[in-house]
Protein backbone atom coordinates (compact mmCIF):
# COMPACT_ATOMS: atom_id res chain seq x y z
CA UNK A 1 0.00 0.00 0.00
CA UNK A 2 0.86 3.45 -0.71
CA UNK A 3 1.68 5.78 1.24
CA UNK A 4 2.90 4.01 3.81
CA UNK A 5 -0.15 2.95 6.03
CA UNK A 6 -0.60 5.71 9.15
CA UNK A 7 -0.82 3.03 11.25
CA UNK A 8 2.95 1.98 11.05
CA UNK A 9 3.75 5.99 11.93
CA UNK A 10 4.33 7.24 15.51
CA UNK A 11 1.30 7.93 17.45
CA UNK A 12 1.94 11.83 17.32
CA UNK A 13 1.67 11.65 13.44
CA UNK A 14 -1.32 9.65 13.44
CA UNK A 15 -3.09 12.28 15.54
CA UNK A 16 -1.59 14.84 12.96
CA UNK A 17 -3.70 13.11 10.70
CA UNK A 18 -6.25 12.50 12.17
CA UNK A 19 -6.83 16.37 12.92
CA UNK A 20 -5.70 17.50 9.69
CA UNK A 21 -8.80 15.18 7.75
CA UNK A 22 -11.49 17.24 8.91
CA UNK A 23 -9.24 20.76 8.75
CA UNK A 24 -8.90 19.78 4.84
CA UNK A 25 -12.33 18.62 4.33
CA UNK A 26 -13.66 21.88 5.83
CA UNK A 27 -11.38 23.72 3.18
CA UNK A 28 -12.44 21.55 0.50
CA UNK A 29 -16.17 22.27 1.14
CA UNK A 30 -15.99 25.67 2.09
CA UNK A 31 -17.99 27.26 -0.62
CA UNK A 32 -20.71 24.90 -0.23
CA UNK A 33 -20.71 25.16 3.26
CA UNK A 34 -21.10 29.05 2.86
CA UNK A 35 -24.60 28.25 0.60
CA UNK A 36 -25.92 26.11 3.32
CA UNK A 37 -25.42 28.63 6.33
CA UNK A 38 -26.99 31.46 3.73
CA UNK A 39 -30.29 29.10 2.87
CA UNK A 40 -30.75 28.72 7.04
CA UNK A 41 -30.62 32.76 7.75
CA UNK A 42 -33.35 35.29 7.59
CA UNK A 43 -33.75 37.14 4.45
CA UNK A 44 -33.37 40.57 7.27
CA UNK A 45 -29.75 39.54 7.62
CA UNK A 46 -28.95 40.45 4.16
CA UNK A 47 -30.25 43.56 4.38
CA UNK A 48 -28.50 44.75 7.57
CA UNK A 49 -25.19 43.38 5.99
CA UNK A 50 -24.93 40.33 8.95
CA UNK A 51 -23.45 37.93 6.02
CA UNK A 52 -20.75 35.91 8.06
CA UNK A 53 -22.07 36.82 11.82
CA UNK A 54 -24.26 34.17 13.55
CA UNK A 55 -27.59 33.90 11.78
CA UNK A 56 -30.61 36.52 13.89
CA UNK A 57 -32.70 33.32 14.08
CA UNK A 58 -32.73 30.18 12.55
CA UNK A 59 -35.00 29.72 9.60
CA UNK A 60 -34.26 26.30 7.86
CA UNK A 61 -38.35 25.36 7.58
CA UNK A 62 -39.26 28.86 6.37
CA UNK A 63 -36.61 29.28 3.75
CA UNK A 64 -37.03 25.61 2.57
CA UNK A 65 -40.77 25.43 2.65
CA UNK A 66 -40.99 28.74 0.54
CA UNK A 67 -38.63 27.00 -2.03
CA UNK A 68 -41.36 23.83 -2.02
CA UNK A 69 -44.59 25.48 -1.34
CA UNK A 70 -44.30 29.30 -2.91
CA UNK A 71 -41.87 28.84 -6.21
CA UNK A 72 -42.17 26.90 -9.23
CA UNK A 73 -39.73 24.68 -7.79
CA UNK A 74 -41.38 21.39 -7.63
CA UNK A 75 -42.69 21.82 -10.96
CA UNK A 76 -38.84 22.39 -12.25
CA UNK A 77 -38.05 18.89 -10.01
CA UNK A 78 -40.70 17.06 -12.03
CA UNK A 79 -39.59 17.93 -14.93
CA UNK A 80 -36.13 16.55 -13.88
CA UNK A 81 -37.62 13.00 -12.85
CA UNK A 82 -40.07 13.21 -16.06
CA UNK A 83 -36.62 13.55 -18.69
CA UNK A 84 -34.31 11.74 -16.75
CA UNK A 85 -35.86 8.46 -15.72
CA UNK A 86 -37.36 7.44 -18.86
CA UNK A 87 -33.95 8.81 -20.25
CA UNK A 88 -32.28 6.19 -18.39
CA UNK A 89 -34.67 3.16 -19.16
CA UNK A 90 -33.72 4.16 -22.61
CA UNK A 91 -30.19 3.99 -22.68
CA UNK A 92 -30.37 0.69 -20.81
CA UNK A 93 -32.64 -0.65 -22.64
CA UNK A 94 -30.46 0.35 -25.71
CA UNK A 95 -26.89 -0.45 -24.76
CA UNK A 96 -27.86 -3.47 -23.52
CA UNK A 97 -28.59 -4.28 -26.82
CA UNK A 98 -25.19 -2.86 -28.66
CA UNK A 99 -23.35 -3.77 -25.57
CA UNK A 100 -24.34 -7.20 -26.05
CA UNK A 101 -24.10 -7.18 -30.09
CA UNK A 102 -20.35 -5.73 -30.51
CA UNK A 103 -19.07 -7.36 -27.00
CA UNK A 104 -19.80 -10.98 -28.42
CA UNK A 105 -19.73 -10.97 -31.65
CA UNK A 106 -16.99 -10.84 -33.81
CA UNK A 107 -17.49 -8.94 -37.41
CA UNK A 108 -15.22 -7.30 -39.60
CA UNK A 109 -16.89 -3.72 -39.28
CA UNK A 110 -17.73 -4.25 -35.26
CA UNK A 111 -14.52 -2.01 -34.08
CA UNK A 112 -15.63 1.08 -36.36
CA UNK A 113 -19.25 0.89 -35.55
CA UNK A 114 -17.84 0.43 -31.75
CA UNK A 115 -15.10 3.39 -32.42
CA UNK A 116 -18.23 5.53 -34.02
CA UNK A 117 -20.27 5.36 -30.93
CA UNK A 118 -17.24 6.53 -29.18
CA UNK A 119 -15.71 9.39 -30.82
CA UNK A 120 -19.56 10.63 -30.80
CA UNK A 121 -19.55 10.68 -27.12
CA UNK A 122 -16.46 12.74 -27.21
CA UNK A 123 -17.90 15.66 -29.78
CA UNK A 124 -18.74 19.42 -28.48
CA UNK A 125 -22.51 19.24 -28.25
CA UNK A 126 -22.47 22.69 -30.08
CA UNK A 127 -21.52 20.69 -33.51
CA UNK A 128 -25.04 19.01 -33.01
CA UNK A 129 -27.35 22.09 -31.18
CA UNK A 130 -28.53 23.68 -34.75
CA UNK A 131 -29.11 20.37 -36.55
CA UNK A 132 -30.78 18.60 -33.34
CA UNK A 133 -32.77 21.42 -32.73
CA UNK A 134 -33.92 21.85 -35.81
CA UNK A 135 -34.62 18.39 -35.89
CA UNK A 136 -36.51 18.66 -32.88
CA UNK A 137 -38.54 21.31 -34.28
CA UNK A 138 -39.44 20.01 -37.44
CA UNK A 139 -40.76 16.62 -35.42
CA UNK A 140 -42.85 18.77 -33.59
CA UNK A 141 -41.31 18.21 -29.86
CA UNK A 142 -39.98 21.60 -29.38
CA UNK A 143 -40.49 22.66 -26.24
CA UNK A 144 -41.52 18.96 -24.99
CA UNK A 145 -40.02 16.56 -22.63
CA UNK A 146 -40.16 13.56 -25.55
CA UNK A 147 -38.08 15.99 -27.48
CA UNK A 148 -35.29 16.33 -24.42
CA UNK A 149 -35.39 12.69 -23.79
CA UNK A 150 -34.77 11.63 -27.26
CA UNK A 151 -32.01 13.54 -27.81
CA UNK A 152 -30.18 12.48 -24.47
CA UNK A 153 -30.77 8.90 -24.95
CA UNK A 154 -29.19 8.52 -28.37
CA UNK A 155 -26.30 10.53 -27.30
CA UNK A 156 -26.26 8.97 -24.07
CA UNK A 157 -26.49 5.96 -25.91
CA UNK A 158 -22.36 6.60 -27.03
CA UNK A 159 -21.22 6.47 -23.70
CA UNK A 160 -23.26 3.55 -22.28
CA UNK A 161 -22.40 1.42 -25.29
CA UNK A 162 -18.47 1.78 -24.63
CA UNK A 163 -19.54 1.04 -20.72
CA UNK A 164 -21.34 -2.04 -21.81
CA UNK A 165 -19.44 -3.66 -24.43
CA UNK A 166 -16.09 -3.41 -22.05
CA UNK A 167 -18.28 -4.98 -19.28
CA UNK A 168 -19.36 -7.70 -21.68
CA UNK A 169 -16.02 -8.16 -23.20
CA UNK A 170 -15.06 -9.14 -19.62
CA UNK A 171 -17.29 -12.25 -19.47
CA UNK A 172 -16.16 -15.26 -19.30
CA UNK A 173 -16.70 -16.72 -23.36
CA UNK A 174 -17.30 -19.83 -22.58
CA UNK A 175 -20.46 -19.18 -21.09
CA UNK A 176 -21.97 -18.47 -24.34
CA UNK A 177 -20.47 -21.07 -26.40
CA UNK A 178 -21.92 -23.50 -23.95
CA UNK A 179 -25.53 -22.06 -24.50
CA UNK A 180 -24.58 -22.19 -28.34
CA UNK A 181 -23.84 -25.54 -27.97
CA UNK A 182 -27.11 -26.87 -26.45
CA UNK A 183 -28.59 -24.75 -29.17
CA UNK A 184 -30.17 -21.75 -27.45
CA UNK A 185 -31.18 -19.12 -29.92
CA UNK A 186 -28.88 -16.01 -30.01
CA UNK A 187 -31.77 -13.66 -28.55
CA UNK A 188 -32.43 -16.45 -25.64
CA UNK A 189 -28.56 -16.15 -24.91
CA UNK A 190 -29.12 -12.51 -25.07
CA UNK A 191 -31.95 -12.62 -22.67
CA UNK A 192 -31.36 -15.44 -20.16
CA UNK A 193 -27.32 -15.73 -19.75
CA UNK A 194 -25.96 -12.15 -20.91
CA UNK A 195 -29.03 -9.95 -19.35
CA UNK A 196 -28.56 -11.41 -15.81
CA UNK A 197 -24.75 -10.93 -15.69
CA UNK A 198 -24.98 -7.43 -16.78
CA UNK A 199 -26.93 -6.04 -13.81
CA UNK A 200 -24.31 -4.67 -11.73
CA UNK A 201 -23.23 -2.51 -15.26
CA UNK A 202 -26.57 -1.47 -15.40
CA UNK A 203 -26.81 -0.31 -12.41
CA UNK A 204 -23.90 1.50 -12.55
CA UNK A 205 -24.96 3.14 -15.39
CA UNK A 206 -28.11 3.95 -14.32
CA UNK A 207 -26.50 5.77 -11.38
CA UNK A 208 -24.29 7.55 -13.61
CA UNK A 209 -26.74 8.23 -16.53
CA UNK A 210 -28.97 9.42 -14.11
CA UNK A 211 -26.53 12.19 -12.85
CA UNK A 212 -25.36 13.18 -15.98
CA UNK A 213 -28.88 13.87 -17.31
CA UNK A 214 -30.39 15.82 -14.05
CA UNK A 215 -27.18 18.22 -14.44
CA UNK A 216 -27.80 18.92 -18.03
CA UNK A 217 -28.41 22.28 -18.80
CA UNK A 218 -27.22 22.95 -21.91
CA UNK A 219 -29.75 20.74 -23.68
CA UNK A 220 -32.05 22.36 -21.69
CA UNK A 221 -31.78 25.42 -22.66
CA UNK A 222 -32.01 24.56 -26.38
CA UNK A 223 -34.71 22.34 -26.69
CA UNK A 224 -36.94 23.82 -23.75
CA UNK A 225 -38.58 27.08 -22.27
CA UNK A 226 -40.79 27.72 -19.63
CA UNK A 227 -42.42 26.95 -16.29
CA UNK A 228 -44.21 23.26 -18.11
CA UNK A 229 -41.24 21.91 -19.30
CA UNK A 230 -37.46 22.82 -18.10
CA UNK A 231 -35.83 20.89 -15.77
CA UNK A 232 -34.21 22.11 -12.34
CA UNK A 233 -31.22 23.13 -13.75
CA UNK A 234 -32.32 25.58 -16.06
CA UNK A 235 -35.70 26.46 -14.04
CA UNK A 236 -32.82 27.39 -11.21
CA UNK A 237 -32.31 30.52 -13.24
CA UNK A 238 -35.90 31.85 -13.12
CA UNK A 239 -35.92 31.19 -9.79
CA UNK A 240 -33.27 33.34 -8.95
CA UNK A 241 -34.79 35.98 -11.09
CA UNK A 242 -37.39 35.56 -9.22
CA UNK A 243 -35.80 36.22 -5.86
CA UNK A 244 -33.10 38.44 -6.90
CA UNK A 245 -31.00 39.66 -3.99
CA UNK A 246 -32.53 37.03 -1.94
CA UNK A 247 -29.42 34.81 -0.96
CA UNK A 248 -31.41 32.76 1.70
CA UNK A 249 -33.98 31.44 -0.89
CA UNK A 250 -31.86 31.48 -3.65
CA UNK A 251 -29.40 29.09 -1.37
CA UNK A 252 -31.78 27.24 -0.11
CA UNK A 253 -33.07 26.69 -3.71
CA UNK A 254 -29.85 25.65 -5.13
CA UNK A 255 -29.52 22.94 -2.46
CA UNK A 256 -32.62 21.57 -3.67
CA UNK A 257 -31.82 21.49 -7.15
CA UNK A 258 -28.98 19.77 -5.87
CA UNK A 259 -30.03 17.43 -3.89
CA UNK A 260 -31.39 14.60 -5.91
CA UNK A 261 -28.45 12.98 -7.75
CA UNK A 262 -26.31 13.40 -4.20
CA UNK A 263 -28.80 11.26 -2.50
CA UNK A 264 -28.69 8.95 -5.74
CA UNK A 265 -24.56 9.39 -5.12
CA UNK A 266 -25.02 8.42 -1.38
CA UNK A 267 -27.58 5.63 -1.89
CA UNK A 268 -26.28 3.95 -4.74
CA UNK A 269 -22.23 4.79 -3.68
CA UNK A 270 -20.76 1.36 -4.57
CA UNK A 271 -22.30 1.50 -7.80
CA UNK A 272 -21.44 5.03 -8.83
CA UNK A 273 -17.69 4.58 -8.13
CA UNK A 274 -17.90 1.18 -9.74
CA UNK A 275 -19.00 2.94 -13.04
CA UNK A 276 -16.98 6.14 -12.84
CA UNK A 277 -13.29 3.96 -12.21
CA UNK A 278 -14.55 1.45 -14.99
CA UNK A 279 -11.36 0.76 -16.61
CA UNK A 280 -9.65 3.06 -14.09
CA UNK A 281 -7.71 -0.51 -13.10
CA UNK A 282 -6.31 -3.28 -15.12
CA UNK B 1 -61.43 -24.28 -39.32
CA UNK B 2 -58.89 -26.49 -38.32
CA UNK B 3 -56.59 -28.70 -40.74
CA UNK B 4 -58.23 -32.48 -40.41
CA UNK B 5 -55.06 -33.93 -41.07
CA UNK B 6 -52.28 -33.28 -39.06
CA UNK B 7 -49.25 -32.66 -40.27
CA UNK B 8 -46.27 -34.77 -38.83
CA UNK B 9 -43.68 -31.93 -37.83
CA UNK B 10 -40.40 -33.83 -38.41
CA UNK B 11 -37.58 -31.26 -37.38
CA UNK B 12 -34.80 -33.46 -38.80
CA UNK B 13 -36.27 -33.00 -42.09
CA UNK B 14 -37.25 -29.37 -42.37
CA UNK B 15 -34.52 -27.68 -44.20
CA UNK B 16 -33.55 -24.88 -41.54
CA UNK B 17 -35.00 -21.19 -42.08
CA UNK B 18 -32.75 -18.88 -44.07
CA UNK B 19 -32.75 -16.94 -40.56
CA UNK B 20 -31.37 -19.84 -38.41
CA UNK B 21 -28.60 -20.56 -40.80
CA UNK B 22 -27.30 -16.94 -41.16
CA UNK B 23 -28.58 -16.67 -37.30
CA UNK B 24 -25.13 -16.19 -35.67
CA UNK B 25 -24.10 -13.57 -38.42
CA UNK B 26 -27.33 -11.88 -38.35
CA UNK B 27 -28.07 -11.37 -34.47
CA UNK B 28 -25.56 -8.15 -33.83
CA UNK B 29 -27.44 -6.18 -36.54
CA UNK B 30 -30.70 -7.15 -35.47
CA UNK B 31 -29.19 -5.62 -31.53
CA UNK B 32 -27.42 -2.84 -33.16
CA UNK B 33 -30.09 -1.36 -35.33
CA UNK B 34 -32.00 1.06 -32.73
CA UNK B 35 -29.14 1.97 -31.32
CA UNK B 36 -26.87 3.00 -34.64
CA UNK B 37 -30.47 4.34 -35.86
CA UNK B 38 -30.79 6.43 -32.96
CA UNK B 39 -26.96 7.73 -32.92
CA UNK B 40 -26.79 8.05 -36.83
CA UNK B 41 -29.63 10.53 -36.64
CA UNK B 42 -29.60 12.77 -33.46
CA UNK B 43 -25.33 12.35 -33.14
CA UNK B 44 -23.47 11.36 -36.48
CA UNK B 45 -25.55 13.03 -39.55
CA UNK B 46 -25.85 16.92 -37.80
CA UNK B 47 -21.92 17.04 -37.61
CA UNK B 48 -22.22 16.41 -41.51
CA UNK B 49 -25.25 18.57 -41.50
CA UNK B 50 -23.43 21.58 -39.32
CA UNK B 51 -20.48 21.68 -41.60
CA UNK B 52 -23.18 21.99 -44.60
CA UNK B 53 -24.79 25.09 -42.56
CA UNK B 54 -21.18 26.36 -41.63
CA UNK B 55 -20.50 27.21 -45.83
CA UNK B 56 -24.23 29.13 -45.56
CA UNK B 57 -25.87 32.50 -44.28
CA UNK B 58 -29.06 31.21 -42.24
CA UNK B 59 -31.43 32.77 -39.37
CA UNK B 60 -32.65 29.74 -38.47
CA UNK B 61 -36.31 30.40 -41.01
CA UNK B 62 -35.93 31.02 -44.04
CA UNK B 63 -34.28 30.32 -46.53
CA UNK B 64 -30.44 28.96 -46.38
CA UNK B 65 -28.17 31.03 -48.80
CA UNK B 66 -24.65 29.67 -49.75
CA UNK B 67 -21.93 32.00 -48.49
CA UNK B 68 -19.09 29.62 -49.38
CA UNK B 69 -16.62 29.99 -46.74
CA UNK B 70 -17.73 33.78 -45.84
CA UNK B 71 -18.29 32.77 -42.51
CA UNK B 72 -14.52 31.11 -41.44
CA UNK B 73 -13.14 34.33 -43.25
CA UNK B 74 -15.14 36.48 -41.07
CA UNK B 75 -13.82 34.56 -38.15
CA UNK B 76 -10.60 35.19 -39.29
CA UNK B 77 -10.65 38.91 -38.35
CA UNK B 78 -13.26 38.73 -35.52
CA UNK B 79 -11.61 39.80 -32.21
CA UNK B 80 -14.14 37.93 -30.25
CA UNK B 81 -13.44 34.60 -31.60
CA UNK B 82 -9.79 34.51 -30.75
CA UNK B 83 -10.38 35.63 -27.23
CA UNK B 84 -12.23 32.24 -26.76
CA UNK B 85 -9.85 30.19 -28.63
CA UNK B 86 -7.39 32.08 -26.11
CA UNK B 87 -9.50 31.44 -23.16
CA UNK B 88 -10.11 27.55 -24.53
CA UNK B 89 -6.34 27.15 -24.40
CA UNK B 90 -5.90 28.73 -20.42
CA UNK B 91 -8.96 26.32 -19.96
CA UNK B 92 -7.08 23.46 -21.58
CA UNK B 93 -3.72 24.03 -19.61
CA UNK B 94 -5.33 24.95 -16.34
CA UNK B 95 -7.99 22.32 -16.24
CA UNK B 96 -5.02 19.32 -16.30
CA UNK B 97 -3.89 20.84 -12.89
CA UNK B 98 -6.98 19.08 -11.90
CA UNK B 99 -4.92 15.79 -12.50
CA UNK B 100 -2.09 16.17 -10.01
CA UNK B 101 -4.40 17.79 -7.43
CA UNK B 102 -6.71 14.57 -7.62
CA UNK B 103 -3.75 12.65 -7.37
CA UNK B 104 -2.30 14.38 -4.25
CA UNK B 105 -5.84 13.91 -2.81
CA UNK B 106 -5.92 10.30 -3.47
CA UNK B 107 -2.54 9.75 -1.63
CA UNK B 108 -3.70 11.75 1.35
CA UNK B 109 -6.84 9.69 1.66
CA UNK B 110 -5.69 6.37 0.58
CA UNK B 111 -5.14 5.29 4.70
CA UNK B 112 -7.49 3.42 6.67
CA UNK B 113 -8.51 5.16 9.75
CA UNK B 114 -11.82 5.29 11.22
CA UNK B 115 -14.70 7.10 9.52
CA UNK B 116 -12.16 7.08 6.28
CA UNK B 117 -14.83 5.98 3.89
CA UNK B 118 -17.17 8.94 4.46
CA UNK B 119 -14.33 11.58 4.37
CA UNK B 120 -13.82 10.11 0.48
CA UNK B 121 -17.33 10.29 0.00
CA UNK B 122 -17.36 14.33 1.22
CA UNK B 123 -14.23 14.76 -0.83
CA UNK B 124 -16.18 13.34 -3.69
CA UNK B 125 -19.04 15.26 -3.06
CA UNK B 126 -18.30 18.50 -5.74
CA UNK B 127 -18.33 15.91 -9.07
CA UNK B 128 -21.84 14.91 -7.74
CA UNK B 129 -23.47 18.17 -8.13
CA UNK B 130 -24.48 20.03 -11.06
CA UNK B 131 -22.02 22.76 -12.18
CA UNK B 132 -25.36 25.17 -12.66
CA UNK B 133 -25.33 24.72 -8.75
CA UNK B 134 -21.19 24.95 -8.61
CA UNK B 135 -21.83 27.66 -10.86
CA UNK B 136 -24.01 29.58 -8.43
CA UNK B 137 -22.18 28.45 -5.50
CA UNK B 138 -18.90 30.29 -6.94
CA UNK B 139 -20.48 33.13 -7.81
CA UNK B 140 -21.26 34.17 -4.65
CA UNK B 141 -18.66 32.78 -3.15
CA UNK B 142 -16.58 35.45 -5.24
CA UNK B 143 -19.23 38.27 -4.39
CA UNK B 144 -17.41 41.51 -3.54
CA UNK B 145 -19.77 42.70 -1.37
CA UNK B 146 -20.35 39.40 0.86
CA UNK B 147 -18.20 36.64 -0.71
CA UNK B 148 -16.66 34.38 1.30
CA UNK B 149 -13.57 34.66 -1.38
CA UNK B 150 -12.96 38.53 -0.41
CA UNK B 151 -13.53 37.41 3.62
CA UNK B 152 -10.76 35.66 3.43
CA UNK B 153 -8.03 37.30 1.25
CA UNK B 154 -9.29 40.61 3.80
CA UNK B 155 -7.74 38.80 6.73
CA UNK B 156 -4.53 39.08 4.92
CA UNK B 157 -4.95 42.63 4.05
CA UNK B 158 -5.90 42.29 0.60
CA UNK B 159 -9.14 42.98 -1.68
CA UNK B 160 -11.69 43.63 -2.05
CA UNK B 161 -11.33 41.89 -5.76
CA UNK B 162 -14.05 41.38 -8.02
CA UNK B 163 -13.08 38.54 -9.81
CA UNK B 164 -15.81 38.11 -11.94
CA UNK B 165 -15.88 41.77 -12.74
CA UNK B 166 -12.67 41.75 -13.50
CA UNK B 167 -11.46 41.14 -17.14
CA UNK B 168 -7.58 39.88 -15.75
CA UNK B 169 -9.08 37.49 -13.48
CA UNK B 170 -12.91 36.89 -14.62
CA UNK B 171 -11.34 33.46 -16.66
CA UNK B 172 -9.16 32.37 -13.77
CA UNK B 173 -12.33 32.47 -11.55
CA UNK B 174 -14.22 30.42 -13.42
CA UNK B 175 -11.67 27.79 -13.80
CA UNK B 176 -11.44 27.52 -10.17
CA UNK B 177 -14.81 27.02 -10.06
CA UNK B 178 -14.63 24.44 -12.92
CA UNK B 179 -11.40 22.74 -11.49
CA UNK B 180 -13.01 21.93 -8.08
CA UNK B 181 -15.12 18.71 -8.81
CA UNK B 182 -12.83 17.73 -12.04
CA UNK B 183 -10.56 17.31 -9.39
CA UNK B 184 -12.67 15.67 -7.33
CA UNK B 185 -13.54 13.29 -10.16
CA UNK B 186 -9.23 12.61 -10.69
CA UNK B 187 -9.51 11.91 -7.05
CA UNK B 188 -11.74 9.31 -7.37
CA UNK B 189 -9.95 7.70 -10.66
CA UNK B 190 -6.91 7.53 -8.15
CA UNK B 191 -8.06 6.51 -5.12
CA UNK B 192 -9.72 3.21 -7.48
CA UNK B 193 -5.99 2.95 -9.01
CA UNK B 194 -4.04 3.03 -5.65
CA UNK B 195 -6.22 -0.11 -4.41
CA UNK B 196 -5.26 -1.86 -7.13
CA UNK B 197 -1.63 -0.95 -6.92
CA UNK B 198 0.21 -4.46 -6.53
CA UNK B 199 1.65 -4.45 -3.01
CA UNK B 200 4.26 -6.73 -3.75
CA UNK B 201 5.96 -4.72 -5.81
CA UNK B 202 6.11 -1.70 -3.46
CA UNK B 203 7.44 -3.96 -0.52
CA UNK B 204 10.27 -4.73 -2.53
CA UNK B 205 10.63 -1.36 -3.92
CA UNK B 206 11.16 -0.18 0.11
CA UNK B 207 13.17 -3.55 0.46
CA UNK B 208 15.64 -1.68 -2.25
CA UNK B 209 15.23 1.96 -0.39
CA UNK B 210 12.76 3.51 -2.34
CA UNK B 211 10.32 5.47 -0.61
CA UNK B 212 8.75 9.05 -0.88
CA UNK B 213 9.10 10.57 -4.28
CA UNK B 214 10.82 8.24 -5.58
CA UNK B 215 8.87 5.43 -4.59
CA UNK B 216 5.76 7.64 -6.01
CA UNK B 217 7.50 8.57 -9.70
CA UNK B 218 8.83 5.11 -10.45
CA UNK B 219 7.02 2.80 -8.69
CA UNK B 220 3.63 4.01 -8.13
CA UNK B 221 2.71 6.60 -10.62
CA UNK B 222 3.42 3.70 -14.11
CA UNK B 223 1.03 1.16 -12.18
CA UNK B 224 -1.49 4.01 -11.98
CA UNK B 225 -1.32 4.66 -16.16
CA UNK B 226 -5.14 3.38 -16.49
CA UNK B 227 -5.87 6.15 -14.50
CA UNK B 228 -4.12 8.51 -15.83
CA UNK B 229 -5.23 7.80 -19.19
CA UNK B 230 -9.04 7.70 -18.67
CA UNK B 231 -8.35 11.58 -15.88
CA UNK B 232 -6.96 12.73 -18.72
CA UNK B 233 -9.84 12.08 -21.45
CA UNK B 234 -12.46 13.46 -19.32
CA UNK B 235 -10.27 16.06 -18.21
CA UNK B 236 -9.68 17.59 -21.48
CA UNK B 237 -12.99 16.85 -23.24
CA UNK B 238 -14.47 18.68 -19.68
CA UNK B 239 -12.34 21.62 -20.34
CA UNK B 240 -13.69 22.23 -23.90
CA UNK B 241 -17.06 21.51 -22.96
CA UNK B 242 -16.81 24.11 -20.48
CA UNK B 243 -20.31 26.22 -20.94
CA UNK B 244 -22.76 26.00 -17.97
CA UNK B 245 -20.29 27.72 -15.81
CA UNK B 246 -19.65 30.58 -18.08
CA UNK B 247 -23.20 31.27 -18.61
CA UNK B 248 -24.16 30.90 -14.89
CA UNK B 249 -21.18 33.13 -13.70
CA UNK B 250 -20.83 35.79 -15.87
CA UNK B 251 -22.57 34.63 -18.89
CA UNK B 252 -19.51 35.68 -21.44
CA UNK B 253 -18.64 39.19 -19.73
CA UNK B 254 -17.39 41.53 -18.62
CA UNK B 255 -17.28 42.94 -22.46
CA UNK B 256 -17.19 38.97 -23.38
CA UNK B 257 -13.65 38.62 -21.45
CA UNK B 258 -14.93 34.99 -20.42
CA UNK B 259 -16.19 33.80 -23.65
CA UNK B 260 -15.34 30.19 -24.54
CA UNK B 261 -15.66 28.78 -28.43
CA UNK B 262 -18.73 26.37 -26.93
CA UNK B 263 -20.22 29.87 -25.14
CA UNK B 264 -19.66 31.95 -28.29
CA UNK B 265 -21.12 29.71 -30.72
CA UNK B 266 -24.28 30.07 -28.82
CA UNK B 267 -24.44 33.38 -28.24
CA UNK B 268 -24.17 34.07 -31.48
CA UNK B 269 -26.70 31.13 -32.84
CA UNK B 270 -29.04 31.10 -29.93
CA UNK B 271 -29.64 33.83 -27.87
CA UNK B 272 -30.66 37.55 -27.45
CA UNK B 273 -27.54 38.53 -29.44
CA UNK B 274 -29.18 36.88 -32.89
CA UNK B 275 -29.73 33.97 -34.79
CA UNK B 276 -26.45 33.70 -37.02
CA UNK B 277 -26.63 29.74 -37.59
CA UNK B 278 -24.31 30.26 -40.25
CA UNK B 279 -21.88 31.89 -38.06
CA UNK B 280 -22.13 29.69 -34.78
CA UNK B 281 -21.68 26.50 -37.17
CA UNK B 282 -18.69 27.46 -38.65
CA UNK B 283 -17.69 28.18 -34.60
CA UNK B 284 -18.67 24.81 -33.80
CA UNK B 285 -16.88 23.24 -36.59
CA UNK B 286 -13.67 25.26 -35.06
CA UNK B 287 -14.32 23.41 -32.08
CA UNK B 288 -15.25 20.40 -33.22
CA UNK B 289 -11.46 20.23 -35.00
CA UNK B 290 -9.69 21.42 -32.23
CA UNK B 291 -11.62 18.22 -30.36
CA UNK B 292 -11.14 15.69 -32.89
CA UNK B 293 -7.44 16.18 -32.83
CA UNK B 294 -7.62 14.60 -28.71
CA UNK B 295 -10.84 12.27 -29.77
CA UNK B 296 -8.45 10.73 -32.64
CA UNK B 297 -5.27 10.40 -29.94
CA UNK B 298 -8.16 8.78 -27.65
CA UNK B 299 -9.20 6.37 -30.19
CA UNK B 300 -5.84 5.12 -31.46
CA UNK B 301 -4.59 4.28 -28.09
CA UNK B 302 -7.41 2.42 -27.69
CA UNK B 303 -7.02 0.80 -31.23
CA UNK B 304 -3.50 -0.16 -29.98
CA UNK B 305 -5.27 -1.68 -26.69
CA UNK B 306 -7.45 -3.75 -28.85
CA UNK B 307 -4.87 -5.45 -30.83
CA UNK B 308 -2.91 -5.91 -28.09
CA UNK B 309 -5.30 -8.09 -26.94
Amino acid sequence: MFPKPIEKSSAGVRTAYKAMLPVALLIWLMPLLAIMVFSVKPGADFTTGNYWGIPSSFNLFENYGKVFFESDMPRYLLNSLLITVPTVIGCMILSAMTGFALGIYRFRSNLWIFFMFVAGNFVPFQILMVPVRDLTLDMGLYNTIAGLVLFHVAFQTGFCTLFMRNFIRALPFPLIEAARVEGVAEWRIFLYVVLPLMKPALAAMAVLIFTFIWNDFFWAIVLTQGVETQPVTAGITSFNAQYRAAYHLMSAGSIVAALPPVLMFFLMQKHFIAGLTLGAVK
Amino acid sequence: MTNPVAVPQTTAERPRSWYKRNEIALTPWLFLIPGVLFFLVYVIFPIFQSISISFTEWDGLGQAEPVGLENYRELFDDDAFYTSLRNNIIWLFLYLLAIPAGLFIALFLNQTVFGIRLYKSLFFFPFVISQVVVGLVFSWFYDPTFGLFNEIIGWFGLGPVNVLGDERYVTYGIIAAGIWPQTAYCMILYLTGLNAVDPEQVEAARLDGAKGWRMLWYVIIPQLKPATFIAFVVTIIGALRSFDLISIMTNGGPFGESRVLSFYMFEVALSEYGFRMGYGAAIAVILFLIMMIFITYFLWSMYREERGR
